[in-house]
């Protein structure tokens, strides 16, 4: 437990201490959201609400999911340098090495959230949500980064250079427009249709956005059980894999 | 014994990296594993440290399984990589009190002793600013102290000097060897015989995953003979003609013979030369290196090997 709460603290310097990590986790989801807001949300009609309401929450899934990701960067660089040789050699478990680098993520994704929030609501965002759905909303998007920053701490292990564990978060940041994230999947041609409706991504965006838009529920328990699916799969995996490195 | 090897073996795909390896360290010593690259020195150390998974044979350290008790043995040595394993942004002092956190000692007792080992290592007046501000030999003094937190009872030190400058790498032997009047014992790879000289009362020389040689340095160094005086001369015929002389071995126009490194001895050889009328261009004298001992070595290994086979 205590050796948790260290790797935790450690992580967190480091990435307080990380300068472009921490402008990427907040510029670029502002940025992204001003793009879609200003230069291409005149030329999409969502019809009924308007678009800054409907875009901000797929925004907000996409960061999250994209700074998810920088989590593996951080495990891959600790592998490389030799500094998880050294945590390997110590009487401590992976799993707090891991867990350093997991809750880091965590918390600037949850800077990074606040941060676009409070961007959005100058924009013109005006969320409907009562205290409870916010709670709700914010929930879910915590569960989900949890199981995409597991994830990524797998790919971490695996990578064997931080370049190759950047390219997760290309993956990442692309995916999410194979969703509703952007416009409404009515708009896409039935193929694509049917890849983007039976996605992980998209209950997740449909289920924070009918939050935030006090609409009512309908895909909750299906991103619930996906997001609950990966983390448990996730945190198996990138556990696992780490015990397995002591076998290259 | 605090370290016991038997049979260890580990491959990577097609390349055995340790071929059967039999060791034994006694607790308090100071061995040198020598050998050139890719002799099997760090995958060596990895596998004792619980590090690597061997394919074959046992290793015990303390008396632990490495495979079966890992636990145990990580909680009575310490390791210091090839890389000094540091937090770059992290300070001299968040490192060490990390360490020391990690090792389970409580917040004030984990602060007084980063204070100590800073104090040790002489980097009390950096001991506030990030490790990225530190020079390689500043690095390498914080590395080692992070792994003195613990009172290991056995330290194992991967090439603890390769790429130091030779002020640093003064200042780290006398770390080391203030250590080993500690108690500590130290279990160290290097690429370089005056290192293992100076620290190790044992060094082991590994070639392809086995021991080829194991003693003291004066041994190791009178295994490969004195002094070598290199004649040149303005031909190969000259050189030939002049080892029907004085003996050696000759390479194109130059001629190698075995010297006690004497003048007595150089006066000799010139003297006969002269007689004979071969014109030596220039003379040079080599102490043995650790190449001479590794080509030595490796070149009787490589003997002994045909004849098994013949």
């Amino acid at each position: 437990m205590t050796a948790s709460v260290t790797m935790i603290g450690r992580s967190i310097r480091l990435s307080r201490r990380n300068f472009d990590l921490v402008i990427m986790a907040i510029v670029l989801p502002v940025l992204m959201m001003a793009l879609f807001v200003y230069v291409f949300g005149g030329a999409i009609s969502t019809s009924v609400q308007s678009y800054v309401d409907y875009v901000v929450p797929g925004i907000l899934v996409l960061c999250t999911g994209y700074g998810a990701t920088s989590t593996a960067m951080s495990v891959t660089d600790d592998v490389q340098k030799g500094v998880v040789d050294r945590f390997r050699s110590m009487p401590i478990s992976g799993f707090s090495v891991l867990t350093g680098h997991v809750v880091a993520s965590v918390a600037r994704n949850a800077l990074a959230t606040s941060a676009v929030v409070l961007v959005a609501v100058l924009m013109g965002f005006r969320p409907a949500a009562t205290v409870g759905e916010w709670v709700l909303a914010m929930g879910l998007l915590l569960l989900y980064v949890l199981a995409l920053s597991w994830l990524a701490a797998a790919f971490g292990v695996i990578a064997r250079t931080v370049e190759s564990a950047s390219l997760l978060g290309f993956f990442m940041l692309f995916i999410p427009y194979l969703s509703s994230a952007f416009v409404p999947v009515a708009t896409m041609p039935p193929w694509l249709r049917a890849v983007s409706e039976h996605q992980p991504i998209t209950p997740v965006i449909e289920t924070v956005r009918a939050l935030l838009n006090g609409q009512p529920v309908t895909s909750g328990w299906l991103a619930l059980a996906w997001s609950g699916g990966l983390l448990v799969v996730a945190f198996g995996w990138a556990t696992w894999l780490f015990g397995r490195i002591s076998r290259r | 014994m605090i370290v016991e090897t038997e049979g260890l073996t580990k491959r990577y795909g097609s390349t055995t990296v340790l071929n059967g390896l039999d060791l034994t360290v006694a607790e308090g010593a100071v061995l040198a594993l020598l050998g050139p690259n890719g002799a099997g020195k760090t995958t060596t150390i990895r596998v004792l440290s619980t590090l690597t998974r061997p394919d074959g044979g046992t290793a015990r350290v303390c008396g632990f399984d490495v495979v079966r008790e890992g636990a145990d043995v990580r909680g009575v040595i310490s390791l210091t990589g090839q890389y000094a394993a540091v937090d770059e942004e992290q300070t001299g002092r968040e490192n060490l009190v990390m360490i020391a956190r990690l090792r389970r000692f409580a917040r004030p007792a984990a602060r007084a002793r980063a204070v100590e080992l800073l104090e040790r290592f002489g980097l009390t007046d950096a001991a506030d600013r990030r490790v990225r501000t530190y020079s390689g030999g500043m690095r390498r003094r914080l590395d080692l102290a992070m792994s003195l937190v613990a009172r290991p009872r056995l330290l194992f030190l991967d090439e603890p000097t390769t790429g130091l400058d030779p002020v640093s790498r003064t200042t780290m032997w006398d770390a080391i060897g203030d250590l080993v009047r500690d108690g500590v014992t130290i279990f160290l790879t290097t690429q370089y015989l005056e290192e293992a000289d100076r620290l190790a009362d044992r060094i082991v020389v590994l070639h392809n995953g086995g021991v080829v040689a194991d003693g003291t340095a004066d041994a190791l160094k009178n295994s490969v003979g004195g002094t070598r005086l290199d004649l040149v001369f303005s031909s190969a015929e000259d050189a030939l003609r002049a080892r029907d002389v004085v003996g050696g071995a000759v390479d194109g126009p130059t001629l190698s013979v075995p010297s006690d490194g004497s003048a007595v001895h150089l006066h000799r050889v010139l003297d006969d030369l002269l007689a004979a009328r071969a014109g030596v261009l220039r003379v040079s004298a080599h102490r043995p290196t650790l190449d001479d001992v590794f080509t030595s070595l490796v070149l009787a290994d490589a003997t002994a090997m045909a004849g098994v086979t013949a």
